[in-house]
């Protein structure tokens, strides 16, 4: 009992760590019809200058501000300079130039940092295990993970429908051309809804580096999971993506928890071992198959474009 | 097709009567390195020709073209395992089994659109990839060696450089020219027509979903068989051929070629392939450069290369 | 710009023809350059180049010249680029190769142009026991006898029992086999993860603090090992349940880990403080040469195969047609090893000790790993017979 409580915390925080990058993915896709690939970079961006803020300044939460205000300029900066003369093109096109930009980022940190990879320590009162209920210990900075992503999707959720530029965002994503006609700056708009994408990736960047680690390439495997959340979520659906993300995070952990000792009730002991990992990150994709072909548009699919 | 004197034209045809005559230059040099490289170059040009029937004639997006690549190799190196070295057997396995994959998972994709369609290719190429992962009796994640490359009785032998260099060319011209009858038939016509615009061509009495349908398999088959050759060329067969970022580099060498146009994919795979191997050679941060110039190339040279050249589409 | 750039390019290609074998030794070096493993790469070559280095960058008088290629960590490219280095620059001796996969998929081509193959770290069971070959020496090890040794310790510290968690890779099955074949207790659960996307642990350790064990086996190396030891520590099963190791914690992983890898045992065939004269040597040399880094047991594997090559070009005397003579020589093992002296075995795989190894402070309160103990003398590998070599 006590092992699936403490499972079930662990797959509702990887799911979340998920939802802060996809909720960015979501975003920019949703709003500027925008497939961005580089978006893993700028989550890779956002550890990178995590762990050298935080080596300079020797306190976490300052280097961690700071290191948002970074990662907001860059993906405005990127935005400014190269993505913005991609708005209106084929998607396929989109996907190549940002398949170059994660190459160019990938070696520009090597070049930088180098290749070794950084290391992002944790403040003391972050590191020791809390006792939820008696014998259900859970590490404290998990915890804050979750609360910390919990506080985002509210956030999120409040700007996006309850204040002026979430309604002018909302507006931009069902119908760009009336919302341009209507008199809304939609250039401003959009980047500053990329600059937030961003901000958001590389905030799921910086709460996941203590976990794993600062290294290059970190964000090509975890994107990949994130376009499968906002996929089966829906494009630009916040809602969706937020619920996705938890289910894959459930999904993914509970699999990897219990599907080894279900494989080794039908299987041998050494063939369920070798399956159930490969069957376990199957499961992810799927579902999204599943989905996908039963909702042809995800499960909560944003007003027609 | 009438032949035109423009630009895109003279270059395929140099670039055709190069791919013919490079044995020739190798053996006068003694440079055997180039024939190895262009032998992997010839068999990408294939899988990548393959994915621009789906994606530059029938518009089907897919981002998981590589995972028939894997499953050709595999078809080839696990019969090899199990000590069935005939091609005659192995090849036609492969096609099968390719063309099997390509119409469970297309009747299935092609019932989305758009984005959704890239995620779902995407989301089945990820599935045979762990399932490859998964066959630890064949390797599992480390891949399967092949100690011994299809036979064919004698009639050509694939250890030959230069004899499988010229098998791949004829597979690869082949290919072109099979992709080149389809698009001009009837069929062809139907299929980009679907792309144009799906309802009209549904109201005027065409099943658009099956027609789809068989181009997706068409283009899968063909992708197989460039995963036999590829597998016999590295003698070696492993998941990573069915990563996600291997079918991502199809769509670049797609793309950089000019989709849509017939010999686009083999410029595509012939620029992209070469300026790694000469970028990697000059410099380690060869992606430095590379990254930028991809760039660069969506933002100023729109319809690829072949785009870049010509104006004259599909001959 | 872009048009002279592409000639300079394509001229390149069409020249890059053989340069004659004159009076030169012609050594090709793959390895990882780029992603995040780069690291690991760039380690092998600073220590081969020392190596170099302190041969007076000859052998036999000859001056070398090596040329380093990137697998970028995939198997086609590695046997890309190995034929690259085999037919077009016409090498006599191939080092490197630090994945399991990259050099089964490249040993082929090695092996049928008869070019001497030096693994300098990658040790499959298949190279060992029915892939041996004449061409193909390892300065490394096999994969199960790093674990195995493991095993044995945790046999000589009397631990009842362990949770096995390791990727879902050959190496990574070898090494959870090693402990089994080896460690006397209780194997109360086994855990394969995804390698190498799978990126948090949670949901394992959670299992192995729920198994009761008394003890904790893993093997991540690289990023994975850092990962696996934040989340160790953080989820507080440190104090609980001691951790066993194997290529989970060394240099390149150490400054990452930091005080999460205090205390933890690990076994390794090299460890910077082993006291023979050579060692002491690379050691000091290789700090001062390249600031502020430490070598690592891959850097050592790859300074000895520089020492093995040149043995077996002076055995020879840079007549590098003798084939024969240089194999024979080559498996005499004639040359300072930094690990101390060792023997090959029939499949040209070293029979050597293997250390227990711990985490530190050292005098400048840098954490260092240290020399505990010697767990097991002259170890050969569970493959060999099945070696058709005799």
């Amino acid at each position: 009992m006590f092992l699936l409580i403490e499972q079930l915390l662990n797959g509702l925080q990887f799911g979340l760590l998920l939802f802060l990058l996809a909720a960015g993915l979501t975003l920019v896709f949703g709003i500027m019809d925008f497939v961005n690939l580089a978006h893993g970079s700028l989550y890779m961006m956002g550890a990178y200058f995590a762990a050298t803020f935080v080596g300079w300044t020797g306190s976490f939460v300052l280097g961690a501000i700071l290191a948002l205000a970074a990662t907001l300029l860059l993906g405005i900066a990127l935005e400014f300079v190269a993505l913005r003369h991609l708005y209106g093109r084929d998607h396929l096109d989109q996907v190549l130039a940002t398949f170059g930009l994660i190459l160019f980022f990938n070696d520009m940190v090597r070049l930088i940092w180098g290749p070794a990879g950084l290391a992002l320590p944790l403040p003391t009162w972050l590191t020791t295990p809390v006792q939820l209920l008696p014998g259900v210990y859970y590490p404290a900075y998990r915890l804050s993970i979750i609360i910390v992503a919990l506080l985002v999707a509210a956030l999120l959720y409040l700007v996006v429908m309850r204040t002026r530029i979430g309604m002018l965002i909302r507006a931009g994503a069902s119908n760009r051309e009336m919302a341009g006609a209507l008199g809304i700056n939609i250039k401003l708009l959009f980047t500053l809804v990329f600059g937030l994408g961003a901000a958001l990736a590389g905030l799921a960047g910086l709460m996941q580096a203590p976990i794993l680690t600062v290294q290059i390439g970190m964000g090509e495997n975890i994107l990949i999971l994130a376009f499968v959340i906002i996929v089966i979520g829906g494009i630009g659906s916040i809602r969706g993506a937020f619920l996705a993300a938890i289910f894959v995070g459930l999904i993914d952990t509970l699999g990897r928890a219990f599907l080894p000792d279900l494989l080794r009730k039908v299987l041998s002991g050494a063939a369920a071992s070798t399956a159930a990992p490969a069957l376990s990150s199957m499961l992810i994709y799927l579902l999204m198959a599943i989905v996908l072909v039963v909702r042809p548009e995800g499960l909560f699919p944003a007003a027609k474009r | 097709m009438k032949f035109k004197l423009n630009a895109s034209n003279v270059l395929v045809a140099v670039v055709c009567a190069a791919l013919v005559l490079l044995p020739v230059y190798s053996a006068v040099t003694g440079n055997i390195f180039i024939l190895t490289l262009f032998t992997r170059i010839v068999i990408f040009a294939l899988a990548a020709s393959s994915l621009n029937l789906m994606m530059g004639y029938g518009g089907m997006m897919s981002f998981g073209h590589a995972a028939y690549l894997g499953i050709g190799g595999y078809a080839v190196g696990i019969l090899a395992a199990e000590g069935i070295g005939s091609g005659f057997i192995q090849w036609p396995v492969a096609l099968a089994v390719s063309a099997l994959f390509a119409l469970v998972i297309g009747s299935l994709s092609l019932r989305t659109r758009g984005v959704y369609f890239i995620m779902i290719t995407l989301a089945f190429a990820q599935m045979a990839y762990y399932v490859a992962s998964a066959l630890s009796r064949y390797g599992g994640d480390d891949g399967l060696t092949i100690y011994k490359r299809s036979t064919f009785d004698g009639l050509i032998n694939l250890s030959d450089r230069t004899q499988f260099y010229y098998l791949c060319l004829a597979c690869l011209f082949g290919g072109v020219y099979l992709i080149w009858r389809i698009v001009n038939s009837r069929f062809g016509l139907v299929v980009q027509g679907v792309r144009s615009n799906e309802q009209r061509m549904q109201a005027i009495g065409f099943p658009a979903y099956r027609y789809r349908l068989t181009c997706f398999v068409i283009a899968g088959t063909i992708c197989g068989l460039a995963g036999a050759l590829l597998a016999n060329n590295t003698d070696f067969v492993s998941p990573a051929v069915m990563y996600w970022t291997r079918s991502g580099e199809l769509m670049v060498m797609v793309i950089l070629g000019g989709m849509g146009w017939l010999f686009g994919p083999l410029i595509g795979a012939i620029v992209f392939l070469v300026l790694e191997e000469l970028l990697s050679q000059f410099t380690e941060y060869w992606a430095l450069i590379m990254g930028p110039l991809l760039v660069l190339i969506v933002l100023f040279a729109r319809g690829g290369i072949m785009g870049l050249l010509g104006r004259v589409r599909r001959g | 710009m872009k048009t002279s750039f592409w000639l300079a390019g394509v001229t390149a290609l069409a020249l890059a023809q053989p340069a004659l074998a004159a009076d030169t030794i012609k050594i090709g070096f793959v390895s990882t350059f780029s992603g995040p493993t780069a690291v690991i790469g760039n380690d092998m070559r600073n220590s081969f180049e020392l190596a170099l280095d302190h041969l007076g960058r000859k052998m036999d008088g000859k001056p070398v010249e090596v040329i380093y290629e990137d697998d970028q960590q995939k198997p086609d490219i590695g046997k890309q680029k190995t034929e690259k280095l085999v037919q077009s620059d016409k090498v006599d001796f191939i080092v490197g190769y630090i994945w399991s996969n990259v050099l089964l998929a490249s040993l082929k081509t090695a092996v049928d142009s008869k070019t001497f193959l030096i693994s300098a770290n990658a040790g499959p069971s298949q190279l060992a026991g029915e892939l041996c070959s004449p061409y193909v020496f390892s300065t490394s090890w096999q994969n199960d006898q790093t674990p195995a040794a493991m095993g044995l310790y945790m046999n000589q510290k009397g631990v009842k029992s362990v949770f096995l968690i390791g990727p879902n890779y050959a190496a990574g099955k070898d090494m959870l086999a090693g402990v089994k074949s080896t460690f006397k207790g209780e194997v109360v659960g086994e855990e394969y993860t995804v390698w190498p996307s799978q990126l948090d642990f949670s949901a394992e350790l959670t299992k192995a603090r729920n198994s009761k064990a008394e003890s904790i086996f893993v093997f991540y190396p690289g990023a994975a090992g850092v990962q696996f030891l934040n989340q160790y520590v953080q989820a507080g099963i440190k104090q609980q349940i001691p951790l066993y190791t194997a290529f989970t914690i060394d240099e390149l992983s150490l400054p990452l880990q930091k005080e999460n890898a205090l205390g933890i045992p690990g076994a390794q065939e090299w460890v910077n403080d082993l006291p023979n004269e050579e060692n002491k040597r690379f050691v000091a040399d290789y700090r001062k040469k390249y600031a502020n880094l430490r070598p690592t047991y891959y850097g050592a594997q790859a300074y000895d195969a520089a020492q093995l090559i040149n043995s077996a070009v002076v055995a020879v005397k840079s007549d590098l047609t003798k084939k024969d003579a240089m194999k024979a020589e080559m498996e005499k093992a004639n040359f300072k090893s930094l690990r101390g002296p060792f023997k090959y075995g029939n499949n040209h795989i070293p029979i050597q000790n293997f250390y227990l190894q711990d985490v530190v402070k050292d005098a400048d309160g840098q954490l260092s790993l240290k020399t505990v103990a010697t767990i097991v003398e002259n170890d050969q590998d569970r493959f060999h017979d099945k070696c058709p070599m005799k």
